[in-house]
């Protein structure tokens, strides 16, 4: 029975995540404006909308909290998903550059006519920062405590310009599934870091206590 | 109040008054209307002398008007040269570029293809850029994709 139940939940929560995903990237391909645009524009855009989708998971598979998947497998999946972030976000800066290489530069200059592209390139300078300690990581020699504050504040920094920036943008997705989207991802976002940082430091501290009065 | 300053003072109430009462009500008509500054972006995939069409497609509408800086006299047979993404591609695709002349009124007008949002914003490109006058260029945002229409105003300064 319990297991059932186990097995139930399992299948629940990843529907869920199949779900969150799969909708707005199908909706964004129904799109008739996908008609009048060129492929490079296409590209960048799912790009866009692919990196925004795969911020879901990497708090989940850094808690290891995704069922089915063991810790150390969920390690080795956070370090795929964040690479694909980086090659997403370079598809998407890519592919936005071929489409109109001034409306590009003009974003990355931090001079264009759009209160959404700061917020696109501070999140692009997010995760560039974190592809760069995550490579270096070894050779600075962080305190591991130090090293997840500095990762953890970054991704904390880039989902929520992520999110600024999707809502902001007309004609890439479907209005309401982006907003499912963009609300999950501040969610597992939060969620884990309140679990990193709050939570399981006080159980520690509540379990630590418990063990001294028993001594 | 010295005396100096008293006629002073007089002499500037005076010069008020004879001034028609719409200078009074209408400040900016008093210093002259302020030319239109260019909007940033506004230049962005601008491809020079777009040729003079009659029309660019069916079912949206680029309207405005050319005005004088200063006085704000229309300024009639101007070229103003339009272009956006649209239902038959981006905003380099050569057939979403034209340009119109402003009739006597100083307005101008041209029938595009439906506007589609374009790297996140519905908006048009408009530009004055022929010598007369210090060139001008304008990006309108559309308040919503939907729209059939969006509208961009030129009050333009000599060179």
């Amino acid at each position: 029975m319990a297991k059932q139940h186990k097995n139930l939940v399992s299948f629940g929560i990843w529907s869920g995540i199949a779900l969150l995903v799969a909708v707005p990237v199908v909706l964004a391909t129904t799109s008739p404006y996908l008609g009048y645009r060129s492929m490079a524009y296409i590209i960048g855009g799912f790009a866009g909308i692919l990196a925004l989708a795969l911020f879901l998971l990497q708090p989940l598979l850094a808690l290891g909290a995704l069922p089915g998947v063991n810790k150390a497998h969920s390690r080795l999946c956070h370090r795929w998903v964040g690479a694909s972030i980086v090659v997403a976000v370079l598809l998407h800066v890519g592919g936005l550059y071929l489409t109109s290489p001034a409306d590009t530069v003009d974003a990355l200059l931090l001079v264009s006519p759009t209160a959404f592209s700061i917020y696109g390139v501070i999140a692009m300078w997010g995760v560039v920062f974190t592809a760069v300690l995550v490579v270096c990581r070894r050779r600075l020699r962080l305190r591991y405590s130090t090293w997840q504050l500095v990762h953890n504040g970054l991704a904390l920094v880039v989902v929520i310009s992520t999110v600024i920036h999707a809502v902001m943008i007309q004609g890439a997705m479907e209005e309401i599934s982006k907003w499912v989207l963009c609300l999950a991802v501040l969610a597992t976002t939060t969620g884990a870091l309140v679990l990193h940082w709050v939570v399981k430091p006080l159980s520690r501290r509540r379990r630590l206590d418990r063990k001294a009065l028993s001594d | 109040m010295n005396r100096r300053r008293f006629l002073v003072a007089a002499g500037a109430a005076g010069l008020v008054l004879t001034q028609s009462p719409l200078a009074l009500t209408l400040p900016a008509q008093a210093k002259g209307l302020a030319p239109t500054p260019t909007m940033r972006g506004g230049a962005n995939n601008y491809r020079p002398n777009a040729p003079l069409v009659d029309r660019l497609g069916s079912g949206f509408w680029v309207t405005g008007t050319v005005r004088r800086a200063g006085d704000g006299a229309p300024l009639s047979g101007v070229r103003i040269q339009i272009w956006a993404a649209t239902t038959i591609g981006g905003e380099r695709e050569p057939r979403n570029h034209g340009s119109v002349l402003t009739a006597a009124d100083g307005t101008f007008r041209l029938e595009t293809e439906q506007i589609v949002p374009n790297f996140g914003e519905p908006h048009a490109h408009l530009a004055y850029d022929d010598g007369a006058f210090k060139t001008v260029f304008l990006r309108p945002v559309m308040p919503s994709a939907r729209d059939t229409s969006v509208n961009a105003d030129f009050v333009l300064a000599p060179a």
